[in-house]
């Protein structure tokens, strides 16, 4: 009895029309590293989606917006329970975020499973643009072998005949390494992949390169890693003997402690603080007035792109964020001003961008920056799209 | 050949840095029979004290001084405070009690210094290479680690065999209700003691510090291995604990460098590289596995019992 | 089993009944995470009742008991990666080879005493960590997501919460039971005996090597159990399961639920998961009140919480 009386409560709730499944307000999850050292990552990227934020008056399709902010703790066991918090406790209607390879790969089951939108701000394991790529997972950063494949590039602009490959034993390290040989066209004397992230000692590794003699080192280590690795590199008296090529080692964020270390070592990226468009000319200028002695990284620039995502489809399906398949359509749009000029979803949800070449310079204050110096690929889309069937 | 000698040499770094840690552990464990978890909490203050101290002074060796003192009152506050209610009583109790410690620590130092962790970036006079054979380069601040290591140990022999106090520490471990029948001030005894370990677990931390991270929890990996070495070498022997910290710095560095290659012979690449840590891990637990089953006291035990 | 009727019988049965009745809560008033968080707590309920058999009736201090959590767990995750997803083969081959382990762990660690045992067990857990870690296949230390949970002939749907809430209920009861059963037997009492006087119990004639081992592997069993548990609730299994540090938080559930009581482990497994929660909720260094309030039942409540209840008296 009280089991029919319920159903009918129920069921005259929902006749009251899609008013009563109309939003209140907008809620947000976002999953980041705020603990140990890499949380200075974090808390760019949550300075850039506040900023965001801001620039939208706090509000997407004219409704509030709500973020909720977890630590993932650099564990993928704890982004996976955060994760599942956000979407069955808070309830939110999309999660962005994420910066490591392995905690996304634990956690986007969860969302999948539950049909919640996530939209990685850094992360890009194959997995995601291939085969196991889903309606509800949207990338605004690349997918991790993008970055590497143009360092690759480059290095084979260069000359580079021989090279020894050094990075960290997780998701987007094989991704990286593995993005470099797919595009190098010279011979590949060594790799090495390091434990992490406990192993910061990387002094046996630049040993073994220093014996094989390689024309150039291509290395990839995000956070302090990066940090400890140029120093040791100098260390070893490695510097200036055999050049380096890196993806993701140096940033704004780690430049300032790596300093002189970093000059005239190249990077590859699909954002460079000094691109010359609009949004990203505001971008920067507004996050240093925001926030007084820091620059954004290419984190935040991904999160700021990934705010405004969101937003162009709130406001695309008028706040209706029940009927996902206009949400789905609506972020595939892309339509939106990012900080990286044009942008377009590939259709596995990778951008289709730009790569650009960037070098650490001092600028007439003697400030380390980074500086554009080229562009090596143009509209770069990644090597894994035709392995998704996307239902 | 030359990798062969950095590797040695970080192996025997490694160590040291064990031994520094796994020193106060036994200490404490032959003399007041106290197992205390908490040790990695020392060694993580004495990173994060060094951080922040270096950081007011601007002078790395300062900060490192500073850290030490402020580690050594800690750990004797710790004694006081918490410890000696403990002693006496079941070992469950010392694990659980200072398992609540560990919790408490990590809590504290997140208050205090909040989560985004910390670094101590060396000054750059250590921060060069040093040749010490033709065609071997080897990190200034690691040769200093070794040397540092070196003189503590050497000290520690001094204050352990040729000193009274020494004397009391080594008739403790061997047997502590003798020492208290004859009329030695058991509680300042267990403070000093207490607090020695405290100063050395302090120094391991701030060492590693610019090497690895200073972050919270960073004692909990290191300290399972001090444990080890404590059980490998012998429940109160300082001897003991220094053998089986080199023999466990050795297996580790050695492993992690060499194991890699081997299975590269066998293996992919990425499952050589997965594997090779975890094997090297493996062996210092199994290594500590055999000496219990065929020889509990540990290679050097202290005890007479 | 005598029930008399004081406040620790009636907080136990509430307990129980409102476990029962926690699906229906959820039913009316929505919160579907409460289910979520509860089928956490009973799972981990069952790995501490399970430990308890050996810390709290058989006085061995196991600080590697979470590796069986993780060798369940993996069972499961591995054979379901590699395309073996009946619940039929999954399970079955999570409690047999969580058995075996506790067998040879058992059999040698049960040769040495105190914190040597400590130890042992410890060095044997991280072992198994570094196993599971180094298995690059099934993902190191990145962990393995599981794709299916187990499956069985319908109408058993693990995917089910609801359902999966019960099952997971009534292996709880029915591992208490067993427990139960076990304790109260002569070979349990033959094992408390040997915890408080191993060697008066041999003189008497008892096997207590082998009363111990038995002890231990049904308990490494049982926490097996758990472990396939676990891995279904939470689609995922990594070498952090077991970690010593979270065989760390189970000694922690057993001690302050009360450690050799029927229902210490499940008061504590509910007790400190509830706390978590609720206490995040309201700062984020709860912790700092945890650390030490453990100090402190160590040092004055040693019986936890079923014995602060026990300590209350009717009439």
């Amino acid at each position: 009895m009280r089991r029919a009386l319920f159903a009918a409560s129920a069921a005259l709730l929902f006749a009251a029309g899609p008013a009563a499944a109309q939003q209140k307000s907008i809620k947000i999850g976002f999953i980041s590293t705020f603990s140990g050292p890499v949380a200075v990552i974090g808390n760019d990227m949550r300075n850039s989606f506040e900023l965001a934020l801001d620039h939208m008056d706090r509000k997407m399709g004219g409704l509030p917006v709500e973020v909720i902010y977890e630590d993932d703790g650099f564990k993928p066991e704890v982004g996976k329970q955060k994760t599942d918090k956000l979407i069955e406790s808070d309830k939110v209607d999309f999660i962005v975020g994420y910066i490591w390879s392995n905690v996304l790969l634990a956690s986007m089951k969860s969302a999948i499973d539950s049909k919640t939108f996530l939209i990685t701000s850094n992360a890009g394991p194959h997995q995601i643009a291939g085969e196991q790529c889903s309606p509800y997972i949207f990338s605004t950063s690349w997918q991790n072998d993008q970055t590497p494949q143009a360092m690759g590039h480059y290095m084979n602009q260069k000359g580079v005949k021989t090279a020894f490959l050094i990075g960290p034993n997780y998701a987007a390290g094989k991704d990286m390494l593995g993005g470099v040989a797919s595009t190098f066209k010279g011979r590949i004397v060594g790799q090495e992949l390091t434990k992490w992230p406990d192993q910061l000692d990387f002094s046996a590794e630049l040993a073994k390169a220093k014996a094989e003699k390689p024309d150039a080192i291509f290395v990839f280590y995000p956070g302090k890693a990066g940090v400890q690795f140029l120093s040791q590199y100098a260390q070893s008296g490695l510097k200036g003997q055999i050049p380096l090529y890196t993806a993701f080692t140096i940033d704004e964020l780690s430049l300032p402690l790596q300093k002189d270390l970093a000059l005239g070592v190249p990077g590859a990226q699909e954002w460079v603080n000094d691109l010359p468009n609009d949004a990203n000319k505001k971008f920067v200028a507004d996050y240093i007035k925001k926030y007084p002695g820091l620059r954004p990284s290419f984190y935040g620039a991904q999160t700021y792109d990934a705010a405004n995502l969101v937003a162009s489809a709130v406001a695309a399906t008028k706040g209706n964020l029940s009927d996902k398949v206009a949400v789905q359509k609506a972020l595939e749009k892309a339509d939106f001003k990012s900080v990286r000029g044009k942008f377009k979803f590939n259709t596995n949800h990778i951008p289709i961008q730009n790569f650009y070449l960037q070098e650490p310079v001092k600028d007439q204050d003697g400030n380390f920056v980074l500086k554009t110096v080229a562009t090596i690929v143009e509209d770069n889309q990644d090597r894994f799209a035709n392995e998704c069937n996307m239902k | 050949m030359t990798l062969f000698i950095e590797q040695c040499l970080n192996g025997l770094q490694f160590g040291l840095l064990l031994f520094l840690l796994a020193a106060g552990l036994t200490l404490v464990f032959g003399i007041m029979d106290l197992v205390n978890l908490a040790h990695g909490s020392l060694y993580m203050l004495g990173a994060y004290f060094a951080a922040t101290f270096a950081a007011w002074t601007g002078s790395f060796v300062l900060g490192a001084g500073l850290a030490l003192a402020a580690t050594l009152l800690v750990g004797m506050a710790v004694e006081v405070i918490a410890m000696r209610r403990l002693y006496g009583r079941d070992h469950l109790d010392h694990v659980l009690a200072t398992f609540g410690l560990i919790l408490f620590f990590n809590e504290l130092v997140r208050l205090i210094w909040g989560a985004g962790g910390m670094s101590l970036p060396l000054p750059s006079w250590l921060n060069t290479p040093v040749r010490i054979l033709p065609g071997v380069d080897y990190s200034a601040y690691k040769l200093s680690i070794i040397i540092v290591s070196l003189t503590v140990a050497a000290f520690l022999y001094v204050l352990v065999m040729r000193t009274r106090l020494g004397m009391l520490i080594r008739a403790g471990a061997s047997n502590r209700e003798m020492i208290g029948a004859l009329g030695v001030n058991i509680k300042l005894l267990f403070t000093l003691v207490f607090g020695l370990g405290a100063a050395l677990a302090g120094l391991a931390g701030l060492m590693q510090a610019p090497i690895l991270t200073v972050q919270i929890g960073m004692g909990e990996n290191i300290l399972i291995l001090a444990f080890v070495i404590t059980v490998i070498g012998g429940i109160g022997s300082i001897r003991g604990a220094f053998v089986a910290a080199i023999m466990v710095g050795f297996i580790d560095t050695l492993g992690r460098a060499y194991f890699t290659d081997l299975l590269r012979l066998a293996f992919t690449k990425e499952t050589a590289a997965t594997a090779a840590p975890a094997l090297s891990s493996m062996l210092i637990y199994l290594l500590m596995a055999i000496i219990l089953v065929v020889r509990p006291e540990g290679l050097f035990p202290a005890s007479s019992k | 089993m005598k029930w008399a009727l004081n406040l620790r019988t009636v907080v136990a049965v509430t307990l129980l009944l409102m476990l029962v009745l926690l699906p229906v809560y959820v039913e009316l008033t929505g919160s579907r995470f409460l289910l979520t968080l509860f089928t956490r707590i009973i799972i981990l309920a069952l790995a501490a009742v399970s430990l308890n058999l050996i810390l709290g009736y058989g006085g061995m201090m196991s600080f590697g008991h979470a590796a069986y959590l993780g060798i369940g767990g993996y069972a499961v995750g591995i054979l379901a990666f590699e395309g073996v997803t009946s619940g039929f083969v999954q399970w079955p081959v999570a409690l047999v080879v969580s058995a075996a382990f506790a067998l040879v762990i058992g059999a040698l660690s049960l040769r040495t005493r105190g914190v040597y045992f400590i130890m042992i067990t410890l060095a044997f857990a991280q072992m198994t960590y570094y196993i599971v870690a180094g298995l690059a296949r099934y993902g190191g230390d990145d962990g393995l997501t599981i794709q299916k949970r187990s499956q069985f002939f319908a109408p058993i749907n693990l995917s089910n919460k609801v359902q999966f809430y019960y099952i997971c209920l009534v292996l709880l009861f029915a591992s208490m039971y067993l427990i139960w059963r076990v304790v109260n037997s002569r070979f349990g009492m033959a094992v408390q005996g040997a915890r408080s006087n191993d060697t008066r119990m041999r003189a008497i004639g008892f096997p207590t090597y082998r009363y111990k081992l038995t002890c231990f592997v049904i308990a490494g069993t049982l926490c097996g159990l758990a472990g396939a548990l676990l891995a279904n609730h939470t689609d995922f299994v990594s070498p952090a399961m077991m970690y010593w540090t979270r065989s760390g938080d189970l000694i922690i559930m057993v001690v302050l639920g009360g450690m050799g009581s029927m229902f210490g482990p499940l008061f504590g497994a509910v007790a400190l998961l509830v706390l978590e929660e609720v206490l995040s909720g309201i700062t984020e260094y709860w912790q700092i009140i945890l650390g030490p309030l453990l100090l402190l039942i160590v040092l004055f409540a040693r019986g936890g919480i079923d014995g602060l209840l026990g300590k209350v008296r009717h009439g």
